[in-house]
């Protein structure tokens, strides 16, 4: 199974090829990717950079330009894809159906990878994107377990693609608007989830409170866990309950379900984290390359040892496990 | 300007269900009505027998019937679903998910509010799909709504327009899960609530409405004070999705404003009346906050 | 197995407390010349700043009893050692001194960091992302960079420092490091 990396600048896109990457994903610094945050990201020259240091050490570039491009404002998306087609892309990872067309027809030599935002979550909505855009593999929306992904593969001819570590979105990608209903602000238009600019952290007596768009989205008891303040995983009040509604702070780690991943026809194996430091990025592939090799070598896959890095310090199996749901 | 009823999103009793499409054939000044389980395929079984009655009972009222197809599938039996509706519907199928647009290729259907259509060369890539109506994100601004009506000319572009927006959808199920039961075991606790789940922040601020495996804004959109900017910009309909308030004169009303015989503060001052325990929003359509609400929509 | 992120190595409490009667005068010609060569080699800072560059930061070491304003001015940034942070500040940035340096030099991850509570943010959210991740890019290697203005006596002075870090990192358990030196370190 290949390794799939993320990479938000270009020293992160170095470390994770040194850390054992056979892939690294990384896009543009603007909205035509989902990771559109401050101080991330590539210029076309900063791109072709990268490409040049991943080919040396046997590695591709992978370049996701993955939100919906903004009506009247096309360009913007398509000059992403001509950059990074020319800048040495090994795949493009959209999830627009008409830039997949734009891109299907003036690059058919190009692969074509169908982004997780655009929830593809069963085997003929992948056949419509093999079909109408030769799409050649998919990356799975994070709301099926093992053995759905497994049927997945069965059913179909195109390289699947799963998430195995970092932030886990909840609701399926690419069809939230959680966002922009506080911000105005969307991973599907501007590339942002809970963007920063909208985020504010008061603390007081120890508590800290997270509003984004100026609904309180969490609070932190002294020495508590903090998390993002992403809308899915606050504390929220019903009739019924309060805290958690959505999902805890926690983020996926799927280390232990290699084998079953395996198993089940997996191509490729995906690390969350674009906007993550370079510790991360050292710290996550070097882990999933050393539980890989272990894979490989039948020896037992550690577990939790990147419990630290992750929000709210654990972790889950997400829609992995059936219970989940 | 074209009013389309979408929906019904909740799990309602199915007698109650069926009475609602009843009514609004009967009563309701809507030129398109969409009928089918758009949240969860769970709920189907219970209502699936009376949608030939109520198809029927709408066509026989003058409605153009859409079907509407689940927007997440995920289980086999979903798929196979969605590929006998898509196939087999004498009607004309409204796609929720890429799923159905696979079997709809080269014939007429609609595009749902849960495909993503953010532009140009989208909506006209799925026009030559066959696509002939296309209702678009509730994210989506006025100027993108504007840009894409100047594009695309054969298409009909429907907006959301009333009723609370559904932000998201997801495997698991939250209904289960606050009433402590397995998404497999459910028991339908939906039910409970036929106009969402109210939840609100920790600091008590309505926020968010709950349904099932599907989230939606505690506000109701509301564009009743936009309708002729929408018309000017060459929409073709509004959509109403079904609250539990009364939704024959939330349609009365839309019309009023849409045919020029009420201005759209008198139309606002109607919902006032007709929802007044709602509150509204319209902040998607103004590019801002989608919870935010201005009383006349400065676009 | 989870290491406790609480517990970031802090200065013991009585080097904070020796320092406090020191005047500023000193630190503040420094730290100036720390920063002129930072900036010297890390120019594309304030390219990835973009909009920020020109933002006025506090950068407040929980564990040392004065605090930094970093101004991210392009041509003439500038640091400023103060006793307490004023408080027309774009950001507030605080946490043990070893945090912040790890989170410029490439070895803690900010996130996790914020995670575990042993940096606490503050102000302008978008701000203190872009100096993180244009910080992050660039790998500023502060003590190295502080080291070099101090000559002689301020390498030993980074050995000390490198060493109380390993040492704080092979305490933790659960630490992901692998051998593979100071970039693993313990998160």
């Amino acid at each position: 199974m290949e390794l799939i990396c993320p990479a938000g600048t270009p020293s992160s896109l170095r470390t994770a090829v040194d850390a054992g990457a056979d892939a690294v994903y990384c896009g543009f610094r603007n909205e035509t990717n989902a990771r559109n945050f401050p101080g991330l990201n590539f210029s076309p020259e900063e791109l072709a950079e990268g490409v040049t240091y991943a080919h040396r050490r046997g590695a591709k570039v992978l370049v996701a330009i993955n939100t919906f491009p903004r009506a009247g404002a096309i360009g913007l998306w398509h000059q992403a894809v001509d950059d990074a087609v020319k800048a040495g892309a090994a795949a493009l990872i959209l999830c627009d159906i008409g830039l997949m067309a734009y891109t299907a027809e003036h690059y058919p030599g190009t692969r074509l990878h169908v982004s997780v935002q655009a929830a593809a979550a069963n085997v003929d909505a992948i056949r419509f994107y093999v079909e109408r855009f030769n799409a050649k593999r998919v990356v799975l929306p994070r709301v099926l377990s093992v053995p759905e992904i497994a049927a997945i593969t069965r059913g179909t001819a195109c390289e699947v693609e799963v998430f195995v570590f970092g932030g886990l979105c909840v609701m399926a990608e690419g069809r939230c608007s959680l966002s922009s209903y506080a911000t105005g602000l969307s991973p599907n238009m501007n590339g942002v989830c809970s963007p920063a600019s909208h985020v504010a952290y008061e603390e007081q007596h120890g508590t800290i409170t997270s509003r984004l768009g100026g609904f309180t989205i969490n609070k932190f008891g002294s020495g508590e866990p903090a998390a993002y303040p992403t809308l899915c995983k606050g504390r929220f009040r019903t009739d019924l309950s309060t805290g958690y509604i959505f999902e805890d702070p926690v983020s996926l780690d799927a280390a232990t379900l290699l084998p079953g991943l395996r198993d089940a026809g997996v191509t490729a194996l995906k690390i969350e984290g674009r906007q993550r430091s370079r510790a991360y990025i050292e710290n996550v592939v070097r882990s999933f390359r050393e539980a890989l090799s272990a894979l490989d070598e039948g020896r037992p896959i550690p577990a939790g040892m990147l419990r630290p890095l992750s929000e709210g310090q654990s972790n889950t199996l997400g829609a992995y496990r059936k219970t989940w749901r | 300007m074209k009013l389309t009823l979408g929906p019904v999103l909740y799990n309602w009793e199915p007698s109650v269900w069926r009475d609602f499409y009843f009514r609004i054939a009967d009563e309701a000044p809507v030129d398109i009505v969409c009928v089918g389980e758009v949240v969860c395929s769970k709920r189907l079984p219970f209502f699936q027998d009376l949608v030939p009655e109520v198809v029927e009972r709408l066509a026989a009222a003058g409605k153009e019937v859409l079907l509407s197809s689940q927007a997440l599938i995920t289980l086999e039996r979903e798929r196979r679903q969605t590929a006998s509706l898509a196939r087999e519907a004498d009607l004309l199928v409204e796609a929720n998910d890429v799923t159905a647009l696979a079997h709809l290729v080269g014939r007429p259907h609609a595009v749902g509010p849960y495909v993503n259509v953010y532009n140009e060369s989208t909506l006209a890539w799925l026009a030559g799909n066959g696509a002939r109506r296309v209702c678009l994100p509730p994210e989506l601004p006025a100027s993108s709504i504007a840009a894409l009506a100047k594009a695309c000319s054969d298409v009909q572009l429907e907006v959301w327009s009333f009723g609370r927006v559904p932000l998201a959808i997801s495997a698991r199920c939250y209904h289960a899960r606050l009433h402590k039961l397995t998404k497999d075991n459910c028991q339908f606790v939906c039910g409970k609530d036929p106009d969402g789940l109210p939840t609100d922040t920790l600091d008590g601020q309505a926020f968010l409405s709950v349904n099932g495996v599907q989230t939606l804004s505690s506000t109701y959109a509301n564009l009743i004070g936009s309708l002729p900017d929408l018309a000017a910009m060459g929409v073709a309909a509004c959509r109403l999705s079904p609250q539990t308030c009364d939704m024959i004169a939330v349609a009365g009303a839309f019309r009023g404003v849409a045919d020029g015989m009420l201005d759209p503060a008198e139309g606002q001052h109607a919902l006032d009346l007709i929802c007044a325990e709602a509150s509204f929003s319209n902040g998607f359509f103004s590019g801002t906050a989608g919870a935010h609400h201005t009383a006349a929509a400065a676009v | 197995m989870t290491p406790s992120h609480t517990s970031t190595a802090a200065f013991p409490a009585f080097v904070s407390a020796a320092l406090r009667p020191l005047p500023l005068g000193p630190l503040q010609l420094f730290l100036s010349a720390v920063l002129r060569r930072i900036v010297r080699h890390h120019p594309r800072i304030f390219d990835r700043l973009g909009a920020h560059a020109g933002k006025r930061y506090g950068l407040a070491p929980s564990d040392l009893p004065f605090a930094f304003v970093l101004h991210t001015a392009p041509h003439a940034p500038r640091i400023v050692v103060v006793r307490s942070l004023p408080e027309r500040l774009d950001a507030r940035i605080a946490g043990p001194l070893r945090a912040l340096i790890g989170m410029a030099d490439g070895s803690f991850d900010g996130d996790a960091l914020f995670f575990s509570r042993t940096i606490a943010v503050e102000g302008n959210i978008e701000a203190v992302l872009a100096l993180r991740n244009a910080v992050d890019d660039a790998g500023v290697d502060v003590l190295r960079e502080g080291a070099a203005v101090l000559g002689p006596l301020g390498q030993f002075g980074e050995a000390l420092m490198r060493h109380q870090r390993n040492r704080s990192t092979a305490d933790r358990p659960g630490s992901t490091a692998s051998g593979s030196g100071e970039a693993s370190s313990w998160n």
